[in-house]
């Protein structure tokens, strides 16, 4: 689904942060990327949400090169990719139901053709309840949980979850670690970028590891 | 049974069901601190900058009316020597002047009429055969065809060698140097005024801009194509521009309006008059109220281009494939 060749970027005329990286993502697939703070995680989630271009190396997408793929497409093409971040990037001035349908409202569709989409999927991670909050009254866990249904409204192919346990203690992960297992078996490829031992024991997925810039797979 | 409506929490249920089908909240938010601040600012620079406009105008119209007004007529005046019939003289001046292209009317000030005009100085109730008092014939001028004023001058000496035509020249070249230099100084202030106003307005829109960078950065994640997000903003800060730049607008009209409703309410008094001298009655015409309506649409158009170049350049911060 998305694969790299000896992918390398750096910003500026600065040191390269990523060298000669090289993997596959399939279809259905689960998998963990680690390494230590400021190892370039955060930098590889976003050149496989295609908003960063590599210096080197070429970066397949969906079957298509990247660097070929005109900009007015590119943004087509990021609503096959969903994206979690460690800190949420909700928008304060609107409930978790209009944060979660964000995606579907860009893209000019009428409230109520995905209304009670929007609604099952609140329901499902959990937070049915919470539906018309305003994100500064949710718990941590639960603005969590508001970004990832935000990131899975669209059905995206593959989520990329950049830190997601970072702010929640052990419980709340399990859980949503068990809810990334359970969308990855109804057919969502998972990115998890974690630097949490702990949480990645849990599953015996695939493992990235970035260290000094160069990756390594632990299948 | 209890009713539903009459149990405890009911009005709680209620409210969350009304706020369940309200309209969604804007992508942009309503007005911060920020957002207040810069209608402020765009509501005093319209202000001030309508104000300048107004000024200008004003100046403008009045110099185009010294102009008229003195150039719409001249004087031929007519020495009493020994044994000159000034009747006579009179009559065939004002015969001459009517006659020439150019000229709409000439006219005799009667013998009553100039010594009224001597009054003031010479009081009631001299007679004016015993002084040798120049009598005068006025002139009008068509301002759309004037004469030639040398021809002019040339055939009314031929035929009253001890006339003089005054076509007030000097006063007109003085007066249109005059209005013609207080009209381009009031066309620099406006111009600077102008500039400052769009300096003012750029700076304060990209203040407000600052304090929504992570809502491009959502839109940007969530698959929003950057036409949508600029779209977004430009609408927002369009309305935002308009509020500020028609609040500053009418205020400046209401100046106007009470600055005209000042003038001929005082319309009697001797400070009026002399305001009134110098100014017209102070009204700045359907021109001053059009460039105010332009001055506002400008300024909105401004707040909103504005935010659309800021997001723009945002987004290529966050997303380098704009800039590609």
């Amino acid at each position: 689904m998305i694969r790299f060749e000896n992918v390398g970027l750096r910003y500026g005329m600065g040191p390269e942060i990523l060298r000669d990286i090289s993997f596959h993502l399939p279809e259905r697939s689960f998998q963990f990327l680690s390494g230590p703070s400021g190892a370039g995680k955060t930098t590889l989630l976003r050149l496989l949400f295609m908003s960063l271009k590599p210096t080197r190396g070429l970066i397949t997408v969906f079957g298509r090169d990247l660097s070929r793929i005109p900009r007015n497409e590119l943004p087509m093409l990021r609503r096959r990719v969903g994206i979690v971040f460690q800190d949420f990037r909700l928008l304060d001035h609107m409930t978790t139901y209009e944060n979660v349908s964000l995606p579907l409202r860009v893209r000019g569709r009428e409230e109520a053709s995905y209304r009670s989409d929007v609604i099952e999927l609140l329901k499902w991670v959990g937070l049915g309840e919470r539906m018309h909050v305003l994100p500064p009254v949710l718990s941590g866990g639960e603005k969590q949980r508001a970004a990832i249904a935000r990131a899975l409204i669209e059905q995206p192919e593959i989520l990329l979850a950049d830190e997601p346990t970072g702010n929640v203690d052990p419980p709340l992960a399990r859980r949503l670690l068990r809810l990334f297992i359970e969308l990855n078996r109804l057919g969502t490829a998972v990115v998890i970028a974690t630097h949490d031992v702990a949480l990645m024991e849990q599953v015996d997925a695939r493992r990235m590891v970035l260290s000094g810039g160069r990756l390594e797979i632990h299948d | 049974m209890t009713d539903p409506a009459t149990m405890p929490g009911a009005p709680l249920r209620r409210m969350a069901a009304a706020r369940s089908h309200r309209k969604q909240a804007p992508i942009v938010p309503p007005a911060n601190v920020a957002g207040h601040a810069l209608i402020l600012v765009i509501a005093i620079m319209t202000f001030l900058s309508c104000l300048t406009l107004g000024a200008v105008t004003l100046v403008r119209d009045t110099a185009a009316m010294w102009q008229t007004q003195i150039a719409r007529e001249a004087t031929v005046q007519i020495k009493p020597i020994e044994g000159l019939d000034m009747e006579a003289a009179l009559a065939s001046a004002q015969r001459v002047a009517a006659s020439f292209p150019g000229v709409r009317q000439a006219r005799i000030v009667e013998r009553d009429a100039t010594i009224r005009l001597l009054e003031p100085w010479l009081g009631t109730g001299f007679d004016i055969n015993e002084l040798p008092v120049p009598r005068l014939v006025i002139v009008t001028i068509d301002p759309a065809n004037p004469p030639d004023f040398a021809a002019l001058r040339q055939a009314v000496i031929g035929e009253v060698p001890q006339a003089t035509l005054d076509d007030h020249r000097t006063w007109v070249d003085r007066l249109i140097a005059m209005a013609n230099t207080t009209v381009t100084i009031g066309f620099s202030v406006l111009v600077l005024m102008l500039v400052a106003t769009v300096l003012a307005i750029v700076f304060a829109t990209r203040g407000a801009m600052s304090g929504n960078g992570h809502i491009i950065e959502v839109l940007h994640f969530v698959g929003a194509e950057a036409g949508f997000i600029a779209g977004q903003f430009r609408r927002h800060f369009l309305l935002t521009g308009m509020k500020g730049a028609a609040g500053g607008g009418i205020a400046a009209i209401i100046v106007f309006i009470g600055f005209s409703w000042w003038s001929s309410w005082n319309l009697a008094t001797p400070e009026a008059d002399q305001a009134t001298a110098l100014f017209g009655n102070f009204a700045i015409g359907s021109a001053g109220y059009i460039g105010v309506a332009l001055v506002v649409l400008l300024i909105g158009a401004l707040t909103a281009v504005t935010s659309h170049v800021t997001v723009v350049s945002y987004l290529g911060d966050i997303d380098p494939s704009h800039n590609a």
